[in-house]
């Protein structure tokens, strides 16, 4: 019984720290993918990403601040996850130097829609109750940025069917 | 008195120098850059114990992303000179990073004599089947019909099969990684820097802007059905009738590394004597 107990936290602080780990990951990407576009002169597009970045490291923090952590939980290694990268970490080939905040939002809802598949899985999974009940919390708050971004994306200028032409392209080989 | 404090392990950003990559965005080379990083502080390594050393290209402007030691050195020859830093320094980690064109065409001849000798590095190649650098112009690793404003119509001739032969070679450790997995590609990584001798993974990486076709290879790339084989010649024939996209550890040898005598080998007056006129 007591093991039973035991085990039911440790499971919970578990998944408390994969999604830890799972904020942090967005967070850092959403950094690299602004630096990239910062690099390239997309300074609108490296600017969203910079702010997706803080919006994800706000996350990270909160879940560190309810878990009592002063910092940094003894996480599994971060390549830890069944999946190639964590549900909400878009893939480093998402990127075309042209994007515009169309594209990006685009990401990002791709993202937090994993995000929140993930949680539903594991709310209607047979983990211990206090892990369900977190993980139906975390999927609303994914839900909620489902919903947010979907109104952003409905305030940026639709990109037109040739917004990756390049009049002056860096692959001429000419 | 108070035992000295283990040093904390750092974690992958501390791997990070504070350049900004240039690399075109989307580029598989920001990815594997990541798993470096990531790999080394899974290691529990510090900066300040690893050197990182590449040739030129694209991919091989990664050791000045790294806050490790870096030699950003000369087309196809980063495997020399990584040999003889590890020589000298055995303490040291030495990883070298090239592309299919650094470490097939102009440094091919290395890469046989860097898996003979079986120093222990840790080879990662960036294998986009292209010149990234230089704006796209055929490497060995490129398919005989690939057609491109400069090779029309393909080159028509075989692809270099790379880890086929760093196996004949005498390679003590072979993987295929892909970029596309940054977790996987450094779980690939750290297990070759943790297996003795010379250590090969090669990391599809795609070229975004001159193989733009190789966003695909997300689709195709699948683990390798088998666990990795301590035969050479199993290993071979699995990987000369594989589709090119297992990923995984495909051979862990047990060749002793090679390892510099410590200290002098002959007294320097006897050498002397030997050119005495
Ligand atoms: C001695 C010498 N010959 C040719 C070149 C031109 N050159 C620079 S990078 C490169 C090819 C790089 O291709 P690869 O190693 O595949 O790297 P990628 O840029 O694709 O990452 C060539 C031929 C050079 N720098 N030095
Ligand atoms: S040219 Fe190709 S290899 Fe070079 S940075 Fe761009 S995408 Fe990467």
């Amino acid at each position: 019984m007591k093991t039973e107990r035991r085990t039911a936290a440790a499971e919970y602080e578990d998944f408390m720290a994969r999604a830890y780990a799972m904020e942090l990951e967005a967070t850092e990407r959403y950094a690299q993918f602004a630096e990239q576009l910062d690099t390239h002169n997309n300074r609108e597009v490296a600017l969203l990403f910079r702010k997706l970045s803080e919006i994800e490291a706000l996350h990270a923090k909160r879940i560190l601040a309810e878990m009592g952590w002063p910092s940094v939980p003894a996480l599994t290694p971060a390549f830890a996850w069944e999946g190639g990268e964590g549900p909400e970490t878009a893939p480093f080939d998402s990127l075309h130097y042209l994007m515009q905040p169309f594209h990006a939002l685009k990401i990002a809802l791709r993202c937090e829609l994993q995000a929140q598949a993930y949680f539903k899985k594991i709310a209607a999974g047979s983990a211990p109750a206090r892990v369900r009940a977190a993980a139906v919390e975390m999927a609303a708050e994914e839900r909620e940025h489902v919903r947010l971004i979907r109104d952003w994306l409905k305030r940026v200028p639709q990109p037109t069917a040739d917004w990756d032409e390049d009049p002056d392209p860096p692959r001429v080989t000419e | 008195m108070n035992a000295p404090l283990a040093a904390a392990p750092l974690a992958a950003k501390n791997f990070k120098s504070d350049y900004k990559p240039v690399w075109c965005p989307g580029c598989g080379d920001y990815s594997v850059l990541s798993a470096i990083t990531k790999a080394l502080a899974s290691l529990e390594l510090r900066p300040e114990n690893v050197a990182v050393v590449s040739g030129i290209g694209c991919s091989s402007r990664i050791p000045a992303y790294t806050a490790c030691y870096g030699f950003h050195g000369v087309h196809g020859r980063s495997l020399p000179v990584a040999t003889g830093l590890k020589a000298a320094r055995p303490d040291l980690t030495v990883l070298v990073a090239s592309g299919d064109g650094d470490g097939y065409s102009i440094g091919g001849n290395h890469f046989l004599h860097a898996c003979r000798r079986n120093v222990d590095l840790t080879y990662i190649v960036m294998d986009n089947h292209v010149y990234g650098m230089t704006k796209g112009q055929p490497s060995p690793t490129t398919e005989p019909d690939w057609s491109s404003k400069l090779a029309p119509g393909g080159t028509g001739l075989r692809e270099f099969h790379p880890l086929v032969i760093a196996l004949a070679s005498g390679a003590n450790f072979v993987a295929r990684a892909f970029s596309g997995d940054p977790n996987g590609c450094a779980a690939l990584i750290a297990e070759a820097v943790r297996h003795p001798g010379f250590s090969f993974v090669e990391v599809l990486s795609p070229c975004v802007t001159f193989r733009p076709e190789q966003r695909g290879w997300k689709e195709i790339v699948h683990p390798a059905p088998v666990a990795p084989t301590d035969d050479p010649a199993r290993a071979a024939r699995r990987i000369m009738t594989d589709d090119g996209f297992n990923i995984g550890v495909l051979y862990k040898g047990s060749r002793r590394p090679y390892a510099a005598a410590a200290g002098a080998t002959h007294a320097l007056a006897d050498l002397e004597k030997g050119f005495q006129l």
